[in-house]
């Protein structure tokens, strides 16, 4: 008889596993999924696209309710069926209509929610964060009918949506705590680079800038935006990105071990060890993820103990960034800011807007930004999941692979 | 209107002919050897085919100058003849000189000479001829009672062998080596021979190759000389009919040889090698030993050049068909000198001082009462005079002594000290220039009309292409007018230049007869030439007078001699080395010389971008083992110092060289390297008799020079403030573009200032240029484009590692920069699949190395001739084509 495996969360994490143990064990296990959300699992990362118009929702779906059929996979769909309850003890999941399944493993890959600022208005109504399809629907019936976006955030997320919300003909701010948009990302001259050319497509920024309140009209929907320097925007639209945590109240609630998040082993194990999770609800060796591609190499890694082939360890390997913004080619991978031990290579052309930075300790590269020009990126990381020693090719290794063969 | 001008080439002595279509509306002209000009029959070698490339206005001496003001002929020409007066009257005419130069010509010369010996009346000129020449105008002054080259290029031909001693032909005359070579593919039993220190490009052709210990030249002549006695090989008929001297030479010879084993330590060659020569010598009558400056810039050149005529003497190989001592002079116009009288023992016309009657004669013919009756300073002790003060006002013509001279730091003092520096140049800015009172603009090659003569004593027209350029005027003008201001209007009413060479073909021609006394020199039959026969004059061989009124290929097939005898003179030659020898502190000797693609200063040939991509970089050839020695790098800096100065070098290590010497080239100035000045090291040693300087022995010490960093830039326009305080910079004139080459001992804090200061002439933080650093090495590298054209770039490395520089330097030919290429560019290497050229080879088609190297792998070329069809490389002037050889 097979194992019954349910797995709490569509999302891209949980998926990807789920495809990657149908590939290594097909027969092993009945499985049963929840999703708080009314689709397939769909592409979570091409929102932003969604957004700014380059795809529809259907051009994002990865696998269709017709995939879990072909599957044999129970899909529950909807906000009426998002699980309340991990009854642990009887090894079963309730939702939140009743629905129960009962599991000899559990997948739990239920992600992250926005970080919500606590400041005087943050539940008006036209505040919302930038997660899931229904946020897009919401931010383009805005885009229709009103004029004034304000995203609070320059990271990855606030301006894939500042960006949306712009080519859609909103006047949009960014309000950014730090002086360096996507300062986890980049740094200084490839933060402002990018600042440069969001402002000529007509993006306004409020850098180093902290928020205040929200001021809201008689219908309790936002009107504006207050910062602490005491200036004010007016404000239809009010985004929040300025961050995800797990998402681990389930877990918690039912008695597993969670710090920041829910903490997994080498093997993707909570202190359960009848309960796998994987995603941007996870802990691993004192990291949280918010980067699509670890969550993949967890899921290998998941997929792979659950089908009890049981060798694969996942380790965190440095990811890359690149923000999803048309004609915009930035990338940054590992200690790309560096410090007293490091070494760096820079190169600028400023003309071309292109600025690229490698850092380097003891003859190894072990950070990488790079801005206008990203052809190399893969490249540098290779190099950097190598620990190829770099001495030969140091004098010409910015300009690109090409010289360096 | 183009018009086609048949003109003389104005580099060395070869005197090639030249045919030019000019463009005078365009300023340009177009270059091929004359087809019909005897000298080179059509072919020229890098430096005339380039000539069209140096006649651009850019960097000329446009207007005459009284302390760096520009000003008028008339103020100029007063303030010369005002200061040259006041200071004669004050101090006595051997208080002023001239130095004067062998690229002047026969008409300037005329006049300078004129003017100094017959009417200030001191014997204070004297020339650049003095470096090259002097010891083989000593030389055959002491054995033939003349001045006299007796062959002529028509020997090369006929030759059974050529003995080229102290000579690289194939860079230094490599029209005639052409001849030569040609010669020998004919008759591949026509013997080379060459006796060079150095493995030259012109060893390319020797069957056999000499490696002689430096300065021992006279060592082997004499062991030859004593050879010939002992293995029967004299014409003795000959000796007892037409010499004199004999038996006192070859006895000498005899004693100081001793045996060949004995000659050949002595010379540091092998005696099997020796043997072979001394053989080769005895057995094959038609000889000719060609030389140059090995054997006369030496301290005891002179007896070097009679050693070698000694031989030709004791076996009667001179004056007939492919026979006989042939020096190759270094200037264009150094014989022209010559038979002026151009140097400060000479008086006029192959008179001189030790006669009297030639004195009075001149005099007479002059209408000069106050005629020099003794010789004037020769060039060391001119400037030394200068120096201490005696000599007060000098005036330098067409040369630049501050770079040429040995003890060159102490000319430059020299003239730093003189009261009144008057230079007349065609290029404004040389390291002569720079120390003048008085600048007087002289026309260049392309303007001047007038008269050379070349090695084989050919006189041919120079003639004006050109307007002239701003207000520059010819030598013998600005002489003229100067004179006129002196107050000697009567002897200097010149109108044209062909008024003065009438004046001075009569005055060879006057009282030269049997009964007065014959003189060599002799171009009386050209005195009656009208305006309308000069301007035609075709190339000429002198004598030229009515027993020979078509010239004369070769002189002395008679056996007559225009000694008081009539008979050559045997000299007897005790063989001495170097004056200055190594020693612990000064372990290595120096020898300096020319190379391929430039001339002289480099003030015109560094001008045509081509000439500068063969040897680019002032550079020192160091044997392996002395580089091991002294720590030196292939490539690296290198600082050589001698008891008199320094210089700095790119180090070239190779085997070409012998241990325990180096070569540095003589060209570099101060214009075009901070520490490039070859002639600062030069020890100012003479030759007792000839004057001439020992330039091809110094005793120096090298080490090795270790940057802080080395770096380089590439620039469209020429920098102003190039890197002052540098410790080393280079600059070559590229195509489109300067290239800078630099290197210091301190690290600036900020690379990116230093260079946006010193290189970019800003500080402003504004500037669009794309920059690389590497901040673990410091290196960095930067560029400016300005409209997708690239403007700058640069590279600076605290380690070595920088790219060649010839794939830049081809982007400055590109209008626009690819995509691709601009961002290789900071990379320094072309994305992949761009083959670089590689260091240039042929200049006249401008092929590289790496063309080559490939050409030959990929098309299997077996010849020289075939990289040739393939690549048209070495097919121009075929001065490269040991260098293809090699790569073959």
């Amino acid at each position: 008889m097979k194992q019954r495996l349910v797995v709490i969360g569509n999302g891209m994490a949980g998926m990807r596993t789920i495809e990657e143990l149908l590939t290594a064990a097909p027969e092993k296990y009945e499985i049963t999924v929840f999703g708080a959300e009314p689709y397939g699992n769909y592409n979570r990362i091409m929102l932003s696209s969604v957004l700014c118009g380059e795809k529809a929702i259907e051009d994002i779906v990865i696998n269709d309710r017709q995939w879990y059929l072909d599957n044999g996979i129970t899909l529950h769909a909807g906000e009426d069926k998002a699980v309340v309850r991990i009854d642990r003890k009887n090894r079963k999941v309730c939702a939140q209509d009743g629905t129960v399944a009962e599991y000899e493993r559990l997948l739990i890959a239920t992600g992250s929610k926005a970080v919500i600022p606590s400041i005087p208005g943050n539940d008006l109504d036209g505040v919302i964060s930038f997660r899931d399809i229904l946020d897009v629907k919401k931010m383009l019936a805005y885009s229709q009918s009103h004029q004034n976006a304000v995203v609070l955030g320059g990271g990855l997320l606030g301006l894939e949506a500042a960006n949306g919300l712009a080519l859609r003909g909103m006047n949009v701010t960014v309000i950014h705590s730090n002086n360096v948009l996507l300062n986890r990302q980049l740094d200084s001259p490839a933060g402002k680079m990018l600042q440069a050319a969001l402002e000529q497509r007509g993006l306004t920024f409020k850098m180093a800038a902290k928020l205040k309140q929200l001021l809201s009209d008689e219908n309790n929907h936002i009107t504006t935006v207050c910062l602490d320097d005491g200036s004010q925007l007016e404000c239809d639209l009010f985004i929040m990105a300025i961050g995800v945590r797990p998402n681990m109240a389930l877990a918690q609630a039912a008695g597993i071990y969670c710090e920041r998040g829910i903490v997994v082993n080498d093997t993707l194990q909570t202190y359960d060890p009848s309960i796998y999770a994987v995603g941007e609800c996870i802990q691993h060796r004192g990291d949280t993820f918010g980067l699509v591609a670890p969550l993949f190499e967890q899921a290998k890694v998941c997929a792979n103990h659950l089908s009890a082939h049981g060798a694969a360890e996942y380790i965190t390997l440095p990811t890359a960034t690149k923000l999803k913004v048309t004609g915009i080619n930035l990338f940054s991978v590992g200690d790309f800011q560096g410090d007293r031990t490091t070494e760096s290579l820079h190169f600028t052309d400023p003309a071309c807007g292109i600025y690229k930075k490698l850092v380097i300790k003891a003859n190894k590269l072990i950070g990488a930004v790079l801005y206008g020009d990203t052809t190399d990126g893969n490249w540098y990381q290779e190099l950097m999941e190598k620990e190829e020693n770099i001495a030969d090719i140091r004098n010409v290794m910015i300009f690109g692979k090409v010289y360096a063969e | 209107m183009n018009k086609i001008i048949q003109t003389t080439c104005p580099y060395c002595g070869v005197g090639c002919g030249i045919t030019a279509q000019v463009d005078d509306m365009r300023h340009q002209v177009s270059i091929i050897g004359d087809k019909s000009h005897p000298a080179n029959f059509g072919r020229l070698c890098s430096k005339g085919s380039a000539l069209g490339e140096t006649v651009e206005l850019k960097g000329r001496l446009l207007e005459p100058r009284i302390f760096g003001r520009d000003t008028n002929w008339a103020q100029a020409l007063d303030q010369v003849a005002g200061t040259f007066t006041r200071t004669i009257e004050k101090f006595g005419p051997d208080a002023v000189a001239i130095y004067a130069s062998g690229q002047l010509l026969t008409e300037d010369y005329y006049v300078a000479n004129k003017l100094m010996k017959g009417f200030i009346g001191s014997g204070n000129i004297d020339t650049n001829s003095r470096l090259c020449m002097s010891s083989s105008v000593a030389g055959h002054k002491r054995a033939f009672g003349s001045d006299t080259v007796p062959g002529c290029y028509d020997d090369f031909e006929q030759a059974e062998m050529i003995v080229l001693i102290g000579s690289n032909t194939a860079w230094c005359h490599p029209v005639s080596f052409q001849r030569i070579r040609t010669a020998k593919d004919a008759n591949p039993a026509l013997k080379i021979v060459v006796i060079d220190p150095r493995r030259t490009a012109s060893c390319d052709i020797a069957d056999l190759h000499l490696p002689i210990a430096s300065g021992t030249d006279a060592s082997l002549f004499n062991g030859l000389l004593h050879f010939l006695q002992q293995t029967n090989a004299l014409n003795q008929a000959y000796i007892d009919a037409h010499t004199e001297g004999f038996a006192e030479a070859v006895n000498a010879a005899a004693l100081n040889s001793g045996s060949i084993e004995q000659v050949a330590k002595r010379c540091k060659l092998k005696v099997e090698d020796l043997q072979c020569f001394y053989q080769w010598f005895a057995r094959n009558e038609k000889v000719m030993s060609i030389y140059s400056q090995g054997i006369n810039q030496s301290s005891s050149g002179t007896d070097k050049v009679n050693a070698i005529i000694n031989c030709h003497l004791a076996t009667g190989r001179i004056g007939k068909p492919g026979m006989g001592p042939f020096s190759l002079t270094g200037q264009p116009n150094a014989m022209g000198g010559r038979e002026v009288g151009g140097l400060s023992h000479q008086l006029a016309a192959h008179m001189d001082f030790s006669s009297t009657e030639d004195i009075e004669r001149v005099a007479q013919f002059w209408g000069a009462h106050k005629i020099a009756r003794k010789p004037g300073l020769a060039a060391v002790d001119l400037f030394d005079a200068i120096y201490d003060g005696a000599v007060k006002a000098v005036w330098i013509m067409g040369t630049n002594p501050v770079v040429s001279l040995p003890n060159a730091d102490k000319v430059k003092q020299a003239l730093q000290r003189c009261d009144f520096v008057v230079v007349s140049d065609c290029i404004a800015n040389t390291d002569t220039t720079a120390l003048a009172h008085v600048l007087l603009p002289a026309q260049g090659w392309s303007e001047k009309d007038g008269t050379v003569t070349n090695s084989e004593r050919r006189i041919s027209r120079q003639r004006t292409l050109l307007s002239p350029a701003g207000s520059s005027k010819p030598d013998w003008w600005i002489i003229t007018q100067v004179a006129r201001r002196m107050g000697f209007e009567k002897a200097f009413q010149y109108q044209i230049a062909s008024d003065i060479f009438r004046e001075h073909a009569a005055l060879s021609g006057l009282d030269n007869n049997g009964e007065q006394g014959l003189r060599d020199f002799d171009i009386s039959g050209l005195a009656g030439l009208s305006q309308h026969e000069y301007d035609q004059l075709q190339p000429i061989q002198w004598p030229v007078n009515q027993t020979n009124p078509h010239g004369s290929a070769r002189l002395f097939a008679d056996g007559q001699f225009f000694t008081s005898s009539g008979k050559a003179q045997f000299i007897t030659i005790e063989p001495r080395l170097a004056v200055n020898s190594t020693n612990n502190d000064y372990p290595l000797v120096l020898n300096t010389g020319r190379i391929r693609d430039q001339w002289h200063t480099m003030t015109r040939t560094a001008i045509a971008a081509k000439l500068n991509q063969h040897k680019p970089e002032p550079f020192v050839e160091v044997h392996p083992v002395d580089a091991k020695h002294h720590q030196l790098l292939s490539n690296g800096l290198a600082l050589i110092e001698s008891q008199w100065g320094s210089m700095m070098a790119r180090v070239q290590i190779g085997d070409s060289q012998q241990q325990g010497n180096l070569f540095v080239p003589m060209h570099w100035t101060e214009q075009l390297a901070n520490h490039g000045r070859m002639g600062a090291l030069v020890n100012p040693v003479v030759d007792p008799i000839s004057k001439q300087p020992e330039s091809k022995h110094t005793p120096v010490r090298i080490k090795p020079y270790l940057p802080a960093w080395q770096g380089f830039i590439l620039s469209r326009q020429e920098l102003t403030m190039i890197a002052s305080g540098v410790d080393y910079w280079v600059k070559v004139k590229g195509e489109h573009y300067y290239r800078y080459e630099l290197a210091d001992g301190v690290l600036p804090n900020s690379l990116q200032t230093w260079v946006r200061a010193n290189v970019f002439n800003t500080v402003s933080d504004n500037l669009q240029c794309l920059e690389y650093q590497d901040s673990g090495r410091n290196n960095y590298r930067a560029a400016q484009i300005v409209d997708n054209r690239l403007e700058s770039v640069i590279f600076i490395a605290v380690d070595d590692a920088l790219p060649e520089r010839d794939w830049l330097s081809t982007l400055f030919e590109k209008p626009v920069l690819e995509k691709h290429e601009r961002m290789a560019l900071l990379a320094g290497i072309p994305p992949s699949g761009v083959a670089e050229g590689g260091p240039i080879i042929c200049s006249c088609f401008n092929v590289g190395e790496q063309t080559i190297r490939a050409a030959i792998r990929e098309k299997g070329l077996k010849t020289h001739q075939e990289v040739g069809q393939c690549l048209k490389a070495g097919t121009n002037c075929g001065s490269c084509v040991p260098e293809i050889k090699a790569l073959l």
